[in-house]
Order: structure tokens, then C-alpha cells, then sequence
């Protein structure tokens, strides 16, 4: 925790969770897919359903869906901007299995009907988490940078990828490896501290078994 | 990161430096940054803060509707119970958290809900006294740096400590930070910060309709004028008869027994009230 938790961020009201967190949510389900949305549905859990209109939860997932950040000013008419935009939405409530009281479950899909379902939580002060991608358990902040990797679970793939980010000095922060089954899916999620090259990142997209690679850039922003 | 009001103060004292800039140098270290960006970064929360006060527009409404237009009122010089500088302190609490409750854009300090506590001291008193942002940028490292050890040895969240924990912690920070504006001691701003959090300790967080707003705006005036009470007190000589650190731990263990009804669940004290069950009810129709 530094003093910037404490004082700031700047943002759109009402609520840090409610709202902030709402759009980060939205803003890194986008970033997951890689491009802008044309639809997605939503299922607001827990507290995020139950008082979610009167904070602008569903105003802020939107926006954030769209690409704004928490403190653009424009937060309050992401539904008309989202029209403009051809983003066409569905909210739910429902209840997501063990999720966090403020979580939400985001399926996007691009014009290219690449698709992601992304669920994560919203834990106070602006921060998130998520917790699922495509329904594989991916346990990360955004707050790090964080490489993704869907792949076939076999001998050495893992070797492949930590091989290459220690060639290019990148010091792994944490890593996480979950799989369906011996030899099914499988995803790996690395946080680093230092940024990963794009054209690391694209080796690795080139390689044979991996089916999905995405990298969000965080850190070192100020 | 300081998790003792008493080391923030041993530091300062021992290498003869501003409060402010032992608690600069520490986050400089803390984050791995330069002074000239740490400081930059502080400035622009400094000037949101006054953007949105600029921003605020009486005609606006909460989506409750509950709440909008109660900050203009507080503007005038009243029936003459308040001075215009108090005045003028409670109008900006009011406007602060209403720009909040109506989704424009402010600067959570430390949390959202508590968001006009520090703006609502702090530019009435660039006005009154013409101090330059700069001076008014110190007196945000002295209050992030109060703000830091209240959450480390209690909480900054209403869902963990109540709002003592938001509104109180807030008052806190600003009471230390007005006597650091002021050339007061860096003793003086733990006496100032420990009896504004002695004040407010056990304070319910009893959002009506879980939304951050019935009480949660009036609450922004109490945490202000608090503020401005404790700080012209320790100003004045008079001293907190518990000190800092233990009054911040007191608040950390009567937030973690209070129970779940009143830590910003909606389901105690006004919330609970029958008002405040038929605003819920109201607000799930919609």
C-alpha cells in the first residue's frame, strides 16, 4: 500500500467498488479480447446486483467495456455512447458459483466473433480481481503485467515459456498453471515485473500448442 | 510505508525535516519514483479536487433522487450562526459529496464516500489564508501520511471498520493537514489527527439503500468541521490524552466489533429505519 491508496485515485462517483472497480472490470475484459466488443452479456452477482444501479455499476462495466478509464467524465452516458459505438448489451442478475459478493461474469464478443467470458470481483478502493477466463480458473490483479496463455497441456510447455522471458530478463513475479485434465486445456498465467517485449510476445504466439496468448501491459504507468 | 504516527514524528524530528517531507522521501522510496513525479502527482489530485468543486451544479440529482442541490443552499451568508468561513466549509463538504452521489468526477481521500472531508477544509483555507498549491500539496503528503497509518493499523473501509473508517479517518488526515498549513508541530498534527478520530470512534456506516448517500454527504460537514475543531485545539496547546497511535488501534478494534448491520451492508441504523426500508424498496423496483 502506498499513499496513493490513500489519497486517490481520481474518479467518477459514487463508489470505488461500485463504480471504479466496475469499469476496470469492464476496461480489462476488453483488453482480454483484444479488441472493441460489438456484444456482451452480463451477470451482476451478490451486492453488485443488489444495490448496482443506484452506484452505476452497470453504467461503469459498460464504459469500461467501451475503454474508458474510472475518471472519464463521460462514465454517466456509456449506454448512449455504447449505442454510437454499436456495443449491444444484456445484464442479468444470477448467482456465480463461490464468486466474491461484488463479482460480475462479462461474455464479449468482437466482429470477428472472437469471444472471451471473464469473471472477476471488485475488492474496494478501485481494485479487482479476476478470477476466471473462459470458465479455466485465472486468479490476477491487472495491476502487474500479466501474460496468459491457453495451451495443450504436455511435457516441456511450460519450460518453453519461462526459458524465453528469463533469455529476455523478465523477472516473474508469480505463475499460476491450472488444466482440465492430463493432456487437455490448459492455462498459464505469469505476472511479471518488468514489461515483456512484443516480439517475445509474439514468439511465443508463433509457437506450435499455443492457442491463445494475451498480454496486458500495466505496469510503470504514471 | 509508516505504520506508527510515533516513528513519522521520531523521523522528522531526528533529521530536522517537514513532516511533509519525510513522508515524500518515504514514498519515493517505497515506489521506486522521482520527487519531481511524486510531487506532480499530488498536485494533480490537488487541482481535481478543485475541479470538482468547480464542477458541482445545484440542478443536478442523485439517481435516488434523494440528494442534489444542497451544497448551492449552504452558499450566502446565512442567518448569521456560522462565520462565512465555516460556512463556506460546509458548502463544499456538501457539494463535494454531492458531485459524487451524481457520478461526476472527484478525488477519493481516502475513499469516495469521505471524498469532501479534505477538499471541504482545505480550499476555504487556500482562500482565506492565499496559500500557493504548492503549500497545499505539503499538506496532502501530511494527511496520505496519517491516512497510511490509520489503514495499516485499523481500516479505511466502512465494510471492515464502519465509518469511522471512511469519514473519520478522513477527518483525521484533514485535522493533522490543517495544522501542518498552519506551522503547526508535527506534534501538534498527531494531537489534531487523535482527538478528530477520538470523536467519531464506533460510528456507524449505515448507507440507506446501500447508496453513498443519506448520511453519507452530512457526514462529510461532521468529518470537516471536526477537522477544523481538533485542529484549532491542538493549535491552541491543547493535546489528545491518548496518544495517536493508541487512539488509531482503539478505532481498528471497535470497528472489528461492530457488528455486520452497521459496516455498509445497509441493514442497520438508517438504512434500517422505515424511510430507509421504503428508499431500498423504491430503489430495487427500478
Amino acid at each position: 500500500m502506498t499513499i496513493f491508496d490513500i489519497m486517490g485515485p481520481t474518479m467518477v462517483g459514487p463508489s470505488s467498488s461500485h463504480t471504479a472497480g466496475a469499469v476496470r472490470i469492464g476496461l480489462i475484459t476488453r483488453r482480454l479480447l483484444g479488441s472493441q466488443p460489438i456484444g456482451a452479456e452480463l451477470t451482476l452477482h451478490g451486492s453488485f446486483a443488489a444495490t448496482g444501479s443506484g452506484h452505476g455499476t452497470d453504467r461503469a462495466l459498460i464504459a469500461g467495456l467501451l475503454g474508458m478509464e474510472p475518471d472519464d467524465p463521460r462514465i454517466p452516458q456509456s449506454y448512449e455512447l455504447a449505442e454510437e459505438e454499436n456495443l449491444t448489451f444484456r445484464f442479468c442478475n444470477g448467482v456465480l458459483k463461490d464468486a466474491h459478493p461484488n463479482s460480475v461474469q462479462i461474455r464479449a464478443m468482437d466482429r470477428d466473433f472472437k469471444r472471451i467470458t471473464v469473471v472477476a470481483a471488485s475488492l474496494g478502493g478501485g481494485r479487482i480481481k479476476v478470477t476466471s477466463i473462459d470458465g479455466l480458473p485465472a486468479v490476477f490483479s491487472a495491476e502487474k503485467n500479466t501474460l496468459i496463455i491457453r495451451h495443450q497441456d504436455r511435457v516441456g510447455q511450460v519450460a518453453v515459456i519461462v526459458d524465453l522471458l528469463s533469455a529476455c530478463n523478465v523477472n516473474i513475479a508469480s505463475m499460476q498453471l491450472f488444466r482440465t485434465a492430463r493432456g487437455g486445456e490448459a492455462i498459464l498465467i505469469i505476472e511479471s515485473d518488468d514489461p515483456i517485449a512484443p516480439a517475445a510476445v509474439e514468439i511465443i504466439r508463433q509457437r506450435d500448442g499455443f492457442e491463445r496468448v494475451i498480454y496486458l501491459e500495466t505496469g510503470g504507468a504514471e | 510505508m509508516f505504520n506508527s504516527v510515533d516513528t513519522m514524528i521520531q523521523v522528522a524530528l531526528r533529521e530536522e525535516k517537514p513532516l511533509w517531507r519525510v513522508i515524500l522521501e518515504d514514498d519515493l522510496k517505497d515506489r521506486g519514483k522521482t520527487e519531481k513525479s511524486s510531487r506532480a502527482k499530488m498536485l494533480m489530485l490537488w487541482q481535481a479536487m478543485g475541479a470538482a468543486e468547480r464542477d458541482y451544479d445545484p440542478s443536478r440529482r442523485s439517481p435516488s433522487g434523494l440528494v442534489g442541490g444542497e451544497g448551492a443552499k449552504m452558499t450566502g451568508d446565512g442567518v448569521g450562526l456560522c462565520s462565512p468561513f465555516l460556512r463556506d466549509i460546509i458548502s463544499t463538504a456538501l457539494k463535494m459529496g454531492e458531485c459524487n452521489a451524481c457520478m461526476r468526477r472527484i478525488v477519493a481521500a481516502p475513499t469516495a464516500g469521505s471524498c469532501g472531508v479534505l477538499p471541504a477544509v482545505l480550499l476555504p483555507i487556500q482562500r482565506k489564508f492565499g496559500f500557493d498549491d504548492d503549500r497545499m500539496t505539503q499538506a496532502l503528503y501530511v494527511a496520505a501520511g496519517f491516512g497510511q497509518v490509520i489503514a495499516a493499523r485499523a481500516s479505511i473501509a466502512g465494510a471492515e471498520g464502519g465509518c469511522q473508517a471512511e469519514v473519520g479517518a478522513a477527518s483525521g488526515m484533514a485535522a493533522a493537514a490543517i495544522v501542518a498549513l498552519l506551522d503547526g508541530s508535527p506534534h501538534q498534527m498527531a494531537h489534531a489527527c487523535a482527538m478528530a478520530l477520538s470523536n467519531v470512534l464506533g460510528l456507524a456506516c449505515d448507507p440507506v439503500a446501500g447508496l453513498v448517500e443519506v448520511p453519507c454527504i452530512k457526514r462529510n460537514v461532521m468529518g470537516a468541521t471536526n477537522a477544523l475543531a481538533c485542529a484549532e485545539m491542538a493549535l491552541s496547546g491543547l493535546e489528545s490524552q491518548i496518544p495517536c497511535d493508541e487512539v488509531i488501534d482503539a478505532m481498528g478494534a471497535v470497528g472489528a466489533s461492530l457488528p455486520a448491520a452497521l459496516r455498509e451492508t445497509g441493514e442497520g441504523g438508517l438504512a434500517a429505519t422505515p424511510t430507509g426500508r421504503r428508499v431500498a424498496e423504491f430503489m430495487r423496483g427500478r
